[in-house]
């Protein structure tokens, strides 16, 4: 017995009007907390988005590294900055328009390369429902160590152990700079060592 | 275009609905790092531009969009894994920027941070 | 559930929406009961701990509807809020809170075997329950900073160091059971401990028994109970974060903090404690398995999630019990322990259980014991598209079959 209404677009739609929705509040807030909350909607509703897309461990990524840990960040430093001028700030009438007008053009070119090529559309009901379900965390983990396991059979396809060094140790010199950068020189710094 | 919207919710979406929703993202994050004047929002804008980038890598290589020799398979979803860990650095480090100008000129308006334009 | 009744010819689509109903119901219900027991046992615990008795008049001699007492007075409570207050954000934040924990409960089993008890299996259920839970941080700094009182934003500032420090460690603990299952689907690490105590993680190797202590002080810390809640230090802060609340919006955050207290606790038993296993194998003693027709392998499952009921609750307890004794710490002692402590020894336990699992293969029981074959192959099985609980397609890739290609493929790198 077939459904009338296909499921998974469904819940496309809405996580993709809640992800555009917020993303256009972000812009006209003036609040910068309240910037904050609308973007982790955003992020949130996009992590949904992955999953419907079949990418659980990236939603699961996202919703850990991006909503979990680098927005909470941005809140603390909104936090530590939280004066009363800075907490709303306006932008002269005449940038917000210039922006808004720039904004579309850049939107309506991206909406025509996005239509423009025919296989970038959907495929039909029966070719999806016949591709078979697989997970995705650990191809991912064994292509983070150099292997393919996805794709056995054309042996030219990287890994990607050598990006995955590299952004291992450029994660530590970050973090080593950040609480350098950070560091409380002053007494009284509201910077916690 | 139209006959595309008419049956969204009966067919499944396609690539190109998913490139639509992460130019909505990109847009309004590029938006939001021109007009705004707090530090941290810039850096909020910032994130936006990540996630619309994210969002199509994650589209291209997904096996449901399209069939399975169109797509990047799983090198979206790595790029897309990359993205997130470099931006989550960038945003610590971004911060840490913004702090200590803020502790130096005690402001956080990005139109004050003009002292090498000389 | 959704599968058995398009099976019935019912629309697919009522199908879904009744399984997701039920599904709701049952763990909504699990955390409100859960929130109504917890208050009361709190207040029980801590009157016997500091000599008292606790409630003794609602509801007979063991003052049982003393939540329900203490619920009504907070519904006819008036329901403040100051002023310079961002009303949106103030009204918004305890949902916040109350949704990302409940959302935890989404991914959690509650009884393995083919027909788990879960309202999504997922193929990366650890992981999404420890994102999901490191949400409920969001309605904390949210009501802090909405609250326009310089209290809550102490509580709100000490909260974010705190939970973004702390998942730090969290993680790296919850990695340690991962890597000894070879899978971060929840249904198939609390299998894998089936068939008495000796096989729970937590007794696999040394390193494992570290980790699960570990584990619970972050837990503890992350979710914001003492000796680490200093976001809510009354001491200091008069009530920190939710200073400025009353009425229903407060309770919805003590709702919240127990529901995500009990999430932990049910994730350490799942992940350490052999979830739904008992330490000797009664149920399967008694013949309660799939194999022996569907409404057996029910039986069996609903004695598992008594089991795991039991082992959050006495997580919950013993929670509690740390409360109560010991004194909190200051802002610079929590992030100590985190970062000084808790991050160097996690790491250094899942070095050593990753060197313990390449030596020992196959031993459970710090090594003695020879590991139980497993009595039925368990599929990895991943959420289906659809983002609809309660459907998991299983896919032909048994983990046993992973496992070898992993051999493979680790042998072909070399």
């Amino acid at each position: 017995m077939s459904d009338p209404i296909y499921w998974p677009s469904f819940f496309f739609l809405l996580f993709a009007g809640i992800a555009c929705a917020f993303a256009i509040a972000v812009v006209v807030s003036s609040n910068i907390v309240r910037m904050a909350f609308y973007l982790v909607m955003s992020l949130a509703a996009t992590a949904g988005l992955f999953f419907v897309a079949g990418a659980d461990f990236v939603g699961s990524m996202q919703v850990l590294i991006y909503v979990g840990g680098t927005l909470v960040l941005l809140v603390f430093g909104v936090m530590l900055t939280s004066q009363d001028r800075f907490i709303s700030m306006k932008t002269s009438r005449f940038e917000l328009g210039m922006a808004a007008g720039v904004g579309a053009c850049l939107f309506l070119l991206l909406l025509f390369a996005a239509w423009s090529v025919p296989e970038w559309r959907s495929l039909s009901r029966e070719q999806v429902d016949a591709i078979a379900l697989e997970p995705t965390a650990t191809p991912l983990g064994m292509a983070l160590l150099g292997a393919r396991v996805d794709a056995p059979e054309s042996p030219d396809v990287a890994g990607y152990l050598l990006v995955f060094e590299i952004i291992s140790v450029h994660l530590l010199v970050v973090l080593v700079g950040a609480a350098y950068l950070a560091r409380a020189k002053r007494k009284g710094s509201a910077i916690a060592e | 275009m139209m006959p595309l919207f008419a049956n969204i919710l009966t067919e499944p979406v396609g690539v190109a609905h998913y490139l639509v929703v992460g130019a909505v993202l990109f847009v309004c994050g590029a938006l939001c790092m021109a007009t705004k004047r707090n530090a941290i929002g810039v850096l909020l804008g910032i994130e936006l531009v990540l996630n619309g980038a994210n969002l199509n890598f994650i589209a291209f290589g997904s096996r449901y969009l399209r069939d399975s020799q169109g797509t990047i398979g799983l090198d979206g979803q790595l790029m897309s894994l990359f993205v997130i860990v470099l931006a989550a650095a960038e945003a610590a480090v971004a911060l840490a920027i913004a702090l200590n100008f803020y502790n130096s000129f005690s402001s956080i308006d990005v139109d004050q941070a003009d002292q090498l334009q000389g | 559930m959704a599968q058995f009744l398009i099976a019935k010819d019912i629309w697919p689509w009522l199908a879904y929406t009744l399984a997701a109903l039920v599904h709701i119901f049952l763990l909504l219900n699990l955390v409100a009961v859960g929130a109504l027991l917890f208050i009361w046992m709190e207040r029980k615990v801590s009157g016997r701990i500091q000599d008292r008795l606790g409630p003794t008049r609602v509801g007979g001699k063991f003052g049982w509807l003393q939540t329900l007492a203490d619920g009504i007075k907070l519904l006819t409570k008036e329901d403040l809020m100051p002023e310079g207050a961002d009303a949106f954000l103030f009204k918004l934040a305890p949902y916040v809170s109350f949704c990302a924990s409940l959302s935890a409960f989404m991914a959690i089993p509650f009884a393995g075997g083919q027909y788990p008890f879960v309202a999504l299996h997922m193929n990366v259920a650890v992981f999404f329950i420890i994102a999901v839970l490191g949400l409920e941080v969001f309605g904390v700094i949210l009501a802090g900073y909405a609250s326009a009182s310089k209290w809550s934003l102490f509580g709100a500032m000490r909260e974010a160091a705190q939970v973004v420090s702390y998942e730090v460690p969290l993680g790296m603990c919850a990695v340690v059971p991962v890597l000894i299952a070879g899978s971060m689907d929840l249904v198939f690490i609390g299998d894998r401990q089936a068939g008495g105590f000796w096989n729970w993680y937590v007794f696999h190797d040394p390193f494992t028994f570290v980790t699960f202590w570990v584990y619970f002080t972050c837990a503890t810390a992350s979710v914001n109970r003492a000796p680490f809640d200093l976001a809510e230090a009354e001491s200091e802060l008069v009530a920190g974060f939710h200073t400025e609340y009353s009425g229903l919006r407060w309770s919805f955050f003590f709702m919240a903090e127990y529901g995500s207290m009990m999430a932990v606790s049910l994730l350490a038993s799942i992940l350490f404690l052999g979830g739904w296993h008992g330490p000797l194998p009664i149920g399967t003693g008694l013949g309660l398995t799939f194999e022996n027709g569907f409404w057996f392998g029910f039986a069996g499952n609903v004695l598992g999630t008594a089991n795991i009921l039991l082992k959050g609750i006495i997580g919950v307890t013993v929670m509690m019990w740390v409360r109560w004794t010991l004194p909190r710490l200051r802002i610079d002692q929590v992030i100590t322990t985190c970062l000084k402590y808790c991050v160097p020894i996690a790491a250094m336990a899942f070095l050593g259980a990753t060197l313990w699992q390449y030596a020992l293969p196959n031993r459970v029981f710090f090594g003695l014991a020879e590991m139980r074959p497993q009595s039925y192959a368990i599929e990895e099985v991943l959420p289906n598209r659809n983002s609809q609980p309660a459907d998991a397609k299983p896919v032909s890739v048994t983990a046993e079959l992973n496992r070898t290609n992993h051999r493979a493929n680790i042998a072909s790198l070399d």
